[in-house]
């Protein structure tokens, strides 16, 4: 019983630890848009943030960290090869800083 | 059928059957929050790539107050989700059910502050295909991606009550709230991603 106690004392101290990190991390993002850099710049850090909260919040709070090796590489692999794939749009998107998204001059 | 399938009987053979040794309900959830991740992702491209692509983007967003007590309860939220499971596995029953209920209630307080910021886009004139302050692109996606997350919420605060009702009726056990806290992280982890990309990135300077 002393054990499990402890145990649970352990991980609620885990917990509230990640929880603080989340928090900062959150307050990080804030701090940086209010930064006098360009959108680009801003862009890439705030997402380098968004990610390693979002690591953060997978491997504890979501316990993958717990989970057997085979399925922790199974959704890595399966999630990071989606995402990079839906990076190809971006190029036409710059091809059209000049004359705008379609409808993006539409008004109704 | 290998030797091995022949002697192995009862659960220890339904064990060996299960992908990754993993609960198929729990296996199901991740399935669900791998393909939700790509529609979420998808909308987030999109967005992005309306962005970059139109000229003078509105920037209507003037305090962050109101986003950041939203991240704040959300990410509280997921506290206290994690607190509800613990109790859960260490058969607090009171404990859990009261740890759930009061995530549901941060649940409905996060979606009723973003309900208000939505009131109040509205009353400055912003719908889905106009806005004072440039393209109508931006209302469309702002509404698609805020709202897509506020159903996210709302689902899962009905699922919240529900699963916690039925736990603490003895139909439902612990593993039944880890894997609704599965969904519940899921939802504020793609909060941390809206929160930069469609309100940071649109404060007025």
């Amino acid at each position: 019983m002393a054990v499990a106690e402890q145990h649970k004392t352990t991980t609620t101290g885990k917990y509230l630890i990640v929880y603080v990190c989340l928090l900062a991390l959150a307050g990080i993002q804030f701090v940086i848009a209010y930064q006098n850099i360009d959108a680009d710049q801003m862009f890439v850090r705030m997402l380098i943030v968004a990610c390693v909260e979002a690591l953060l919040a997978v491997l504890i709070f979501m316990h993958l960290w717990a989970e057997s090796r085979g399925f922790v590489i199974f959704v890595a692999v399966f999630t990071i090869f989606v995402l990079l794939a839906m990076q190809y749009g971006w190029t036409d998107s710059f091809r059209m800083e000049h004359g705008g998204a379609p409808y993006s001059n539409y008004s109704k | 059928m290998s030797q091995a399938n022949l002697t192995m009987h009862g659960p220890a053979a339904m064990v060996a059957g299960r992908p990754f040794s993993m609960p198929t309900k729990k296996l199901a959830m991740w399935l669900f929050i791998i393909a939700d991740t790509m529609t979420f992702a998808a909308c987030l491209v999109a967005y992005g790539f309306l962005r970059v692509g139109t000229p003078n983007w509105p920037r209507p967003f003037h305090s962050i107050t109101n986003v950041a007590v939203m991240t704040f309860i959300l990410l509280t939220s997921s506290l206290t989700m994690m607190f509800g499971v613990q109790s859960a596995e260490s058969g607090d029953k009171a404990g859990a059910f009261r740890w759930t209920m009061i995530t549901a209630a941060l649940g409905i307080v996060f979606a009723m502050l973003h309900i208000r910021e939505w009131m109040g886009l509205i009353d400055e004139g912003m719908t889905l295909f106009k806005n004072p302050w440039g393209t109508g692109l931006f209302g469309a996606s702002f509404f698609s991606i805020t709202g897509l997350h506020l159903t996210h919420v709302t689902c899962g605060v009905i699922a919240l009550i529900a699963v916690g009702l039925r736990y603490k009726g003895g139909r439902y056990n612990s593993d039944d709230l880890e894997i609704l806290g599965l969904y519940w992280h899921f939802v504020d982890l793609v909060w941390m991603f809206v929160v930069p990309l469609v309100y940071l990135l649109n404060l007025s300077r």
